[in-house]
Formats: C-alpha cells, sequence, structure tokens
C-alpha cells in the first residue's frame, strides 16, 4: 500500500509539472491551430536563465536566505521567457498566419533547433547542476516519502491552474481569449485586437513555462540545452490526451499522463510476470493515449475539431 | 537540345565530384601530405560532454604529432581530425560512418558508446579501415571476427565481474536490484554484473530498465524499494546516475549505490549533489594520477580544453597507437596499417598497451573508486 501512495506521488509530482507546460502548448493550438514545438524549448530556457542567476547570486559575497535566491531566478526567467514567447510569435508566427498550416508548424520546429542550439553555444553542452538551496525535508505520509519540494510543486500548479482558469473564463482578456478561438474574423468585428490577444497568449504560456522549467530543474537538481526536448513531447502528449485547445484538459492531460506512467513504470513488471520490464513505461504511456484517441478522437474533454472554422 | 544539355550537366557533376574524391588527400602550402582521420562521438545530446572530451584528446594528439612532425614513405605528412557527431544514436552512428568511409579517412578513433561502435564498426570493416574505439567496452564489438576493430579499454566482461565480485564478497551485499539504460554499453555492463554477482552468492531481487534520455526515476525506485535490496547496480552514465542517486535518497531508498565507468566522473558528483557521498563505480585502468603519463596528460590538456571529463586519455592514446602503426608500416594506406596494429606494444599514458587476437586490451585493470568528501577516492585496483 504504501508502495502504491508512493507511485500516486511520484506521478502527481510530474504530472503537475507536465501540465504547466501542456497548458502552453494548448492555449496556442486553440486559438491558432498551431503547435508551438518550440514551447519545450521555452521551458528549458527558463530553467537555464534562472539557474545562471541562482549561480551568479550564489556564488557573489551576498548571503541570502537560499529559497530568496530561487525566487530571484524565478523572478528573472519569468520575464525574459515572456519576451522570448513574444519574439517568436512576431518573428516566426505572425509572418505566416496566413500561410498553409504547414509553414508555421515547420518554422517551430525551426525555432526549436535554433533555441536548443543557441542554449548549447551560451550555457555549454555540460549538465548545470542546482545548487542545493531547498531543504530537502521529507516528511512520512502512511509510509511514503513527500519532500516539501514535492508538496510546494504540487500546491503552486494547482494555484497557477486555478488562476489561469479564472483569468481565462472571468476576466475581459479570457473573453477575448475564448473569442479569438472560436473565431479570429468575428472576433475582430467584434472589437477584440487579435494581435494582442495572440500575444498575450504567446506571454502567459511562456510565464509558465518559465514556472516549470524552473520546478523540473529544482526538482531534478540539474539543467541541460537538451531537456525540453522530452520535457515537450510529454507535455504536447498530455495536451492531446486532454483534448488539445481546451485548458481543464491540458491540466487533466498532464496529471493522467504523470500518474500512469508512474504506475507503469512501477507495476508493470509484477503484472505481467516479469515479461514485460519497467522499460516500456513510455510504451504502456502512450498505448493509454492511442486507446484515448481511439474512442475519443478529440482527447478526453476535447470538443469536436470540426465546429471551429 | 535539352536532353544534351541534361547529359552534358550530369558529366560535369560526375566530373566534379570525381575529382573531389581525388581531391580528398589534398597537399599543405609546404608539401606534406594531408591524411585524415575521423573522430566519433556524441557532440549533441546529453551525452555532448563526455563526445566533446574524446574528440579534444584526439585532437590533442594529433596536435602533438603534427607539431613534432611526422614522415611516412619518405614524405612529410599531416595529420588532419576529422570530428563528426555521432548524437550517441545507433542509427546517426550508420550515416556518420558511411560518411567518413565515402570521404576516404585512413583510420577511425571512435565511437564513444558501445551502442554506436558496433552498428558503425560494419562500415569500416567492409571498406578496411582501422577502427580504434576509445572507450567502447562492449564484448559485442570485438567478438564480431572484424579484423580491423580494436580497442584500447578494458571491456564489460572484465569490469562486470570485478564489480559483480566486489558487490558481494567486498560491499557484502545480499539482495542485489539491478537498473540499466537499455544501451548496449549498460545492458552488458548489467548482465556481467549479474552473473558475476549471481556466481559469487548475491541474490538478485529487482531488474529494472531505464533509457539514456531519462530523468526521472522515481516510479522504478519505489518499485525497487519494495523489494529492499541493500545495493542498486546501474548500469549507464551520469546524466542517469547523478538524479538517480538523488531520487533513492528522496524516496528513503536506503541501498547504495554501485555503477561502472559511465558514471565514474566528475559530472555524476555536479549532479548528485550531496547523494554522491558513498556512490561507488569502477573505471577500466588505471586512475589519472596512477597512470604511466598522468599527471603530464593532465596538465598538457587542461592547458588547452579545460578539465578532463573521463575518456579523453584514451582517445589520445587510441591516435598514438594508430600512428604507431603507420610508423612502422611507413604508410598510411589502411590495408598496412592494419597488418601492423596487432603487433602493437606501446607505452601510452594510460598504461602498457598491447591488443589480444579479438583486438581488446590485454591485462586490463580495473579500478574502483568510491565519493568521498564530494571527489572520487580511489579504493583498490583489480588485476
Amino acid at each position: 500500500m504504501d508502495i502504491f501512495i508512493q507511485q500516486l506521488i511520484n506521478g502527481l509530482v510530474l504530472g503537475s509539472i507536465y501540465a504547466l507546460v501542456a497548458l502552453g502548448y494548448t492555449m496556442v493550438y486553440g486559438i491558432l491551430e498551431l503547435i508551438n514545438f518550440a514551447h519545450g524549448e521555452v521551458t528549458m530556457i527558463g530553467a537555464m536563465v534562472a539557474l545562471a542567476v541562482i549561480g551568479a547570486i550564489a556564488g557573489s559575497a551576498l548571503d541570502l536566505p537560499g529559497l530568496l535566491v530561487v525566487l530571484a531566478g524565478v523572478l528573472v526567467a519569468i520575464p525574459a521567457c515572456m519576451l522570448l514567447g513574444f519574439t517568436i510569435e512576431k518573428v516566426a508566427y505572425r509572418p505566416l498566419r496566413r500561410a498553409p498550416r504547414l509553414a508555421p508548424l515547420i518554422t517551430a520546429i525551426g525555432v526549436s533547433i535554433v533555441l536548443q542550439n543557441s542554449a548549447m553555444l551560451i550555457w555549454g553542452r555540460q549538465y548545470v547542476s542546482f545548487p542545493p538551496l531547498i531543504p530537502q525535508n521529507s516528511h512520512e505520509i502512511l509510509g511514503a516519502h513527500i519532500t516539501d519540494l514535492q508538496i510546494f510543486i504540487i500546491l503552486l500548479s494547482t494555484l497557477i491552474m486555478a488562476g489561469l482558469w479564472l483569468l481565462v473564463q472571468q476576466s475581459t482578456l479570457g473573453r477575448a481569449m475564448r473569442a479569438t478561438a472560436q473565431s479570429k474574423e468575428v472576433a475582430a468585428l467584434m472589437g477584440v485586437n487579435v494581435d494582442r490577444v495572440i500575444s498575450a497568449t504567446f506571454l502567459i504560456g511562456s510565464a509558465l513555462a518559465a514556472i516549470a522549467g524552473v520546478m523540473v530543474s529544482a526538482y531534478y537538481g540539474l539543467a541541460h540545452y537538451y531537456m525540453g526536448f522530452m520535457l515537450g513531447l510529454k507535455a504536447f502528449s498530455a495536451a492531446v490526451l486532454g483534448g488539445i485547445g481546451n485548458i481543464a484538459g491540458a491540466m487533466l492531460g498532464g496529471l493522467l499522463l504523470g500518474v500512469i506512467e508512474a504506475l507503469g513504470a512501477g507495476y508493470i513488471g509484477d503484472l505481467t510476470g516479469g515479461f514485460l520490464g519497467s522499460h516500456y513505461q513510455d510504451v504502456f504511456a502512450f498505448f493509454v493515449l492511442i486507446l484515448v484517441l481511439v474512442f475519443r478522437p478529440s482527447g478526453l474533454l476535447g470538443e469536436r475539431v470540426a465546429s471551429r472554422a | 537540345m535539352r536532353s544534351a544539355h541534361l547529359v552534358g550537366t550530369i558529366l560535369t557533376l560526375g566530373l566534379a565530384i570525381g575529382l573531389g574524391g581525388c581531391g580528398q588527400k589534398t597537399e599543405t602550402a609546404d608539401g606534406a601530405q594531408v591524411v585524415r582521420v575521423g573522430s566519433v562521438a556524441p557532440l549533441t545530446g546529453p551525452q555532448a560532454h563526455l563526445g566533446k572530451d574524446n574528440e579534444n584528446g584526439a585532437r590533442l594528439a594529433v596536435e602533438e604529432i603534427n607539431a613534432r612532425g611526422l614522415t611516412l614513405g619518405g614524405r612529410p605528412v599531416r595529420l588532419e581530425l576529422i570530428g563528426e557527431d555521432d548524437q550517441a544514436d545507433p542509427k546517426t552512428a550508420t550515416i556518420v560512418a558511411q560518411k567518413l568511409v565515402d570521404s576516404g579517412v585512413a583510420a577511425v578513433i571512435g565511437h564513444l558508446n558501445s551502442g554506436t561502435t558496433i552498428p558503425a564498426s560494419k562500415y569500416y570493416h567492409d571498406a578496411n579501415i582501422p577502427q580504434i574505439s576509445p572507450s567502447a567496452t562492449a564484448i559485442a564489438y570485438t567478438a564480431q571476427g572484424y579484423r580491423n576493430a580494436f580497442r584500447v579499454m578494458a571491456n564489460d566482461e572484465q569490469q562486470g565481474r570485478v564489480l559483480g565480485e566486489y558487490a558481494v564478497r567486498t560491499m557484502g551485499a545480499r539482495r542485489i536490484a539491478i537498473i540499466d539504460d537499455r544501451t548496449a554499453y549498460g545492458q552488458g555492463l548489467a548482465d556481467e554484473f549479474e552473473k558475476a554477482a549471481r556466481a559469487a552468492g548475491g541474490e538478485v531481487v529487482a531488474r529494472e530498465y531505464t533509457h539514456d534520455r531519462a530523468t526521472d526515476f522515481t516510479a522504478i525506485l519505489t518499485s525497487i524499494k519494495g523489494k529492499n535490496p541493500d545495493l542498486v547496480f546501474f548500469g549507464g552514465m551520469d546524466p542517469q546516475a547523478g538524479p538517480m542517486a538523488q531520487q533513492m535518497k528522496r524516496l528513503g531508498l536506503a541501498a547504495r549505490l554501485l555503477g561502472g565507468d559511465g558514471m565514474q566522473n566528475l559530472n555524476f558528483i555536479k549532479l548528485a549533489g550531496d547523494a554522491a557521498e558513498g556512490v561507488t563505480a569502477s573505471s577500466p585502468g588505471l586512475p589519472l594520477e596512477a597512470m604511466p603519463g598522468g599527471p603530464d596528460f593532465k596538465r598538457r590538456f587542461e592547458a588547452k580544453y579545460g578539465p578532463i571529463q573521463v575518456y579523453a586519455p584514451y582517445a589520445y592514446d587510441a591516435v598514438m597507437v594508430l600512428v604507431e602503426a603507420m610508423r612502422r608500416a611507413d604508410s598510411h594506406e589502411p590495408a598496412k596499417v592494419l597488418a601492423e596494429l596487432p603487433k602493437t606494444d606501446l607505452q601510452g599514458v594510460t598504461g602498457h598497451i598491447r591488443f589480444d587476437a579479438k583486438g581488446d586490451t590485454e591485462g586490463g585493470a580495473v579500478t574502483l573508486y568510491q565519493v568521498k568528501n564530494g571527489a572520487w577516492a580511489m579504493l583498490e585496483t583489480v588485476k
């Protein structure tokens, strides 16, 4: 039982991070019907910028408490990623808004490669380790271990997701976003500044990516110019699982994918009597994804795609 | 008219390619003949830091040889190192291998990983080009019967056996969990370890798997924790081993962590942080400080490229072995060099290098290390 609860905790922490990144994919898809493949790389840049700041402060004479240093890193990473997201949209996607859908998809992959290699040139090929600034206090719940950081990741992700949900459902900007998602032309006729809404979407998505990037690097204790690739892939799958374009779906998909992965890796060996080992963990996760898509092609919470012009 | 034009174009193209082929072995301004040597390692991706280290090791050797001057067949020769990136990916490795063969290199130093070295070796074998891997340790590499395949490091059979016996006899492990990263290296080492540990009387309670791009091991570690092991063996590289050590600590998994040369490097300690303390790992050969030319190599290397990751001295020696064979053959022709390579008897930086009939190094030693106060401290060397 304690093992099961531990796996559940593992999955929830992982899933919270997936969900934050997945939100960035799903928001952009909802509005532009573009899969922003560079989003995983924005997460990576967030982690790298935060670590550069943290490293600079930790290496200087200033003797600040560890959490304050991490906070400073996050506070620099968020605007840096927002600026990056804003620029990517302006430079790589906006000129192609009326082009066939394949064109921006390919520029997205191009941007992703450019960012990855720029990060490699700036920060090098080395793994950057996260300094041990965050105390790793461990609590025991029903025999399972959970650290302060894990609790914090789950809580903060939940708060951010709730905040985003409120923003989209209640605020004027949120209404404009939903209107733009339904139809750019009609929204523009109603006086919505579509360009500004799209920029805002990229700004918000990139800020979430920055936070997720710092979370990942703090949780695993490392950052690397390559880290955005796999994370982006998983988060994208989570967004598809939940129903791409649907914000609640991204949250659900992220959490679900994290839990499925953890339980899959933990139990697949025992369940199949050693026939399938834990190396099938991704196979297991993607098998569930395929199964869901076969029966619900638009994802768990997705709407019918055809209704969108 | 149009078809004549097309034929003309094809002819011109063919001529250009043909000329390009002839132009491969060019001359330098001072009349020295340029001989190209390939060096393949992952220069991008998660193992890029190790790959660049290998390439720099080979580059240092090439630069030193050029500075000293090399004469083959009465003509001055200048070596040129062609560094290629296989991304630690077996598929890319074969593409790069074909590219090097096509560009007419005299020999290849590489690859870094066993998983890339083995599929690429077929291409070098078919082209009859000498291949010397600085760091591929999987048994399969030299077991294919290729007469052009050599390595300058002890293989996994030797390393896995030492590790398995050490785990049970010296560390006193009874219940052992094994994780590998499903690469030719990780899996091969883990298999050899398992054999030796069982033979020494240890019980293997779990066998789990991950991959060489993973960072999250909490799920498999939790599952392992349920089986109460007193030792966890990992067959894989530092980008996985570092976070794994941290996650073991976080999950309250009290077992000790043991691994091979893939994690016996500086980066592991950086990535594992305070969880690195007490972790044990082996490395083929002697510690750098105890290598015959170790301290001197370290000084020369670090003046140019910064800290040594791990395999750079082996890449350096691989080039030296190759050049010695070229000197004896008095030629850079692959067939003549290949005839000389088995006769290698070189006092290199890493030790005395001689090859057995398969192309493995003879009498390779394995050294065990443990992290103490944030640095790898040598425990003992097993012959």
